[in-house]
């Protein structure tokens, strides 16, 4: 199976240990993710302003690019990207005189009226591959590891592009458990992570992260797991603040969903640039033996 | 002489002074202006033809400079179209104007400071983050390079795909004038392939050993030879030299080794 893929510009700079995981276990699953050519940013933020139609250039040339490939399906591996590129395929979808503006603007490009689908890796996973099939090929499973799923808003809001239920979501939650780990369950599960309100009010980031982290760690998750750089880095580094608050604090190691997923195949974990995680993940993941197959880091 | 046989087109003139064969003339409208030139003749002389003279705004004359951008319409088309003046020749009607200089601030570094990391184009150019995906860059670049693309590598991290796709730019600016974001395009594209040429790419191991060999002297004594020789016997030195034969395989050596 060959799946035309998005990359994303975080996961070729900081978000390697997002991207890296991903395709060397799609490999193990028999699927291949062919990155698209000529690819470009996704946009970053799915812009509000009705009349802003410039902001959707970025994300319609890409689902122009997968059509040109001639696939119906573009594979995502950043929740933010797949939130920018499916409201933008929406947006071509089912407004007749934006698409017209925008296909005339592009004269350059083929005309495109939201013929691909944008779907996220988890997705895949659940819709064509299944959970089951998924925990067969599980080499290492991750029994002892306690995990946190959480969804942030992109994959989830708005709902029409939802990859799972708004309310309720459950695919992270299954995916867990198909790798053998134990989801904890925790109320903050699809709380917002401030986003890009990082860099205006850095402070009241410092409070959601908190919110979700103790939150998690209080309901005994050893870990969280996310699909979104931003998610990440909000979460992950503003861990260095939230020591400084809270002296009971000692941290909370996060994975891409990629990294579990790679682990728990037993791929080589170098595959998995822990290097990139922040706080690191090495003790836990000792602690919980689930280096011994590949070693080192 | 009356003032109409005055202001007749010099072209005319000398043709027909001349007995040559007249050019066709065809019009061209210059900043607005419409001129009749000769056609055959590039936009660069044509201007010229016209009565201009150029201080700025030509170099090189040979397509290599980027001194010469030029942007012209032809009736009936929307498409904005852009060519080298130096390098295209007129066509009827085209309503044109250059622009040989368009403002765009060069980041300052230290180069010998610089990484190959992708955060080294990031810091110097922020605003490479403001580019709306708009591709007005690539329809405007005369060397038809896919300037979108090459900023798109860039803010992938991926420095020498940028150097790579911008390899023909001749830094003329238009993708500067036509910026959406206001992104320093070529500026930018110059910095990727410093660093991947000083920085990414591996260092040609058999040029380090060739510096050694000089260094240590092997040519000193060729060169103090044709230092101390005169004039004459340089010049029969020069002219009886082996010549590579035009067509040769790569394995081709002189019969003296005493340079190589």
């Amino acid at each position: 199976m060959s799946l035309a893929y998005y990359p994303g510009c975080t996961l070729k700079t900081k978000a390697k240990n997002l991207e890296e995981p991903a395709i060397a276990s799609m490999e193990v699953l028999g699927a291949k993710l062919e990155e698209i050519p000529r690819w470009n940013c996704c946009g970053a933020v799915y812009s509000l302003a009705d009349d802003d139609l410039i902001h959707q250039v970025a994300p319609v040339r890409n689902l122009i690019r997968a059509k040109e490939q001639g696939g119906n399906e573009l594979v995502t591996l950043c929740s933010f990207c797949l939130n920018t590129l499916k409201r933008a395929n929406l947006l071509m979808k089912e407004n007749a005189e934006k698409r017209n503006t925008l296909n005339s603007f592009m004269d350059e490009e083929i005309d495109y009226s939201g013929e691909v689908k944008v779907v996220h890796l988890l997705e895949v996973l659940r819709d064509e591959i299944g959970w089951e099939s998924l925990a067969q090929k599980v080499k290492l499973p991750l029994r002892e590891l306690k995990v946190a799923p959480y969804y942030g808003c992109t994959l989830l809001r708005p709902r029409e592009v939802a990859i799972d239920s708004v309310e309720n979501p459950t695919i992270l939650h299954e995916f867990l458990k198909a790798l053998g780990a134990a989801p904890v369950d925790f109320p903050e599960s699809a709380r917002c992570c401030g986003s890009y309100q990082i860099v205006s009010n850095p402070d009241d980031i410092s409070g959601y992260a908190w919110d979700i982290l103790s939150s998690a760690l209080s309901r005994g998750a050893e870990a969280l797991v996310l699909t979104c750089p931003l998610c990440d880095f909000n979460l992950g580094r503003g861990q260095e603040e939230l020591r400084k608050q809270h002296s009971e604090f000692k941290g909370m190691p996060l994975f891409y969903f990629t990294q579990l997923l790679a682990l728990a195949l037993g791929i080589d974990p170098q595959v998995c640039h822990f290097e990139l995680n922040y706080p690191g993940p090495e003790s836990l993941l000792r602690e919980k033996n689930l280096l011994s197959r590949g070693g080192s880091f | 002489m009356s003032a109409k046989k005055k202001n007749r087109n010099p072209a005319e003139t000398i043709v027909k002074e001349e007995g040559k064969v007249a050019a066709n003339l065809i019009p061209i409208y210059i900043m607005g202006k419409r001129y009749e030139v000769p056609e055959g003749l590039t936009i660069m002389k044509a201007i010229e033809y016209a009565g201009y003279k150029f201080i700025r705004g030509c170099g090189c004359r040979g397509g290599t400079c980027g001194a010469c951008g030029t942007v012209y319409r032809k009736p009936g088309d929307y498409k904005l179209q852009v060519a080298l003046a130096c390098q295209k020749t007129v066509e009827p009607d085209m309503y044109m104007a250059q622009i040989p200089f368009f403002p765009a601030n060069r980041a300052r570094y230290e180069f010998a400071e610089l990484t190959s990391a992708p955060e080294e184009v990031f810091k110097l150019y922020p605003e490479l983050f403001r580019c709306v995906a708009c591709n007005a860059c690539t329809k405007i670049c005369p060397q038809g390079i896919e300037v979108m693309d090459a900023i798109s590598a860039l803010k992938q991290g991926n420095i020498a795909e940028s150097a790579r796709l911008s390899f023909d730019c001749i830094q003329c600016g238009l993708c500067t004038s036509r910026c959406f974001g206001e992104s320093v395009q070529y500026h930018m594209f110059q910095l990727a392939r410093r660093i991947y040429g000083a920085k990414i790419i591996p260092e040609a191991e058999h040029l380090a050993e060739m510096v050694k060999v000089i260094n240590k002297g092997k040519y000193e004594e060729i060169l103090e030879k044709l230092k101390s020789m005169g004039e004459e016997e340089l010049r029969e030195l020069y002219e009886e030299r082996e010549i590579e034969p035009v067509t040769t395989g790569e394995d081709w050596r002189p019969k003296d080794k005493s340079c190589l």
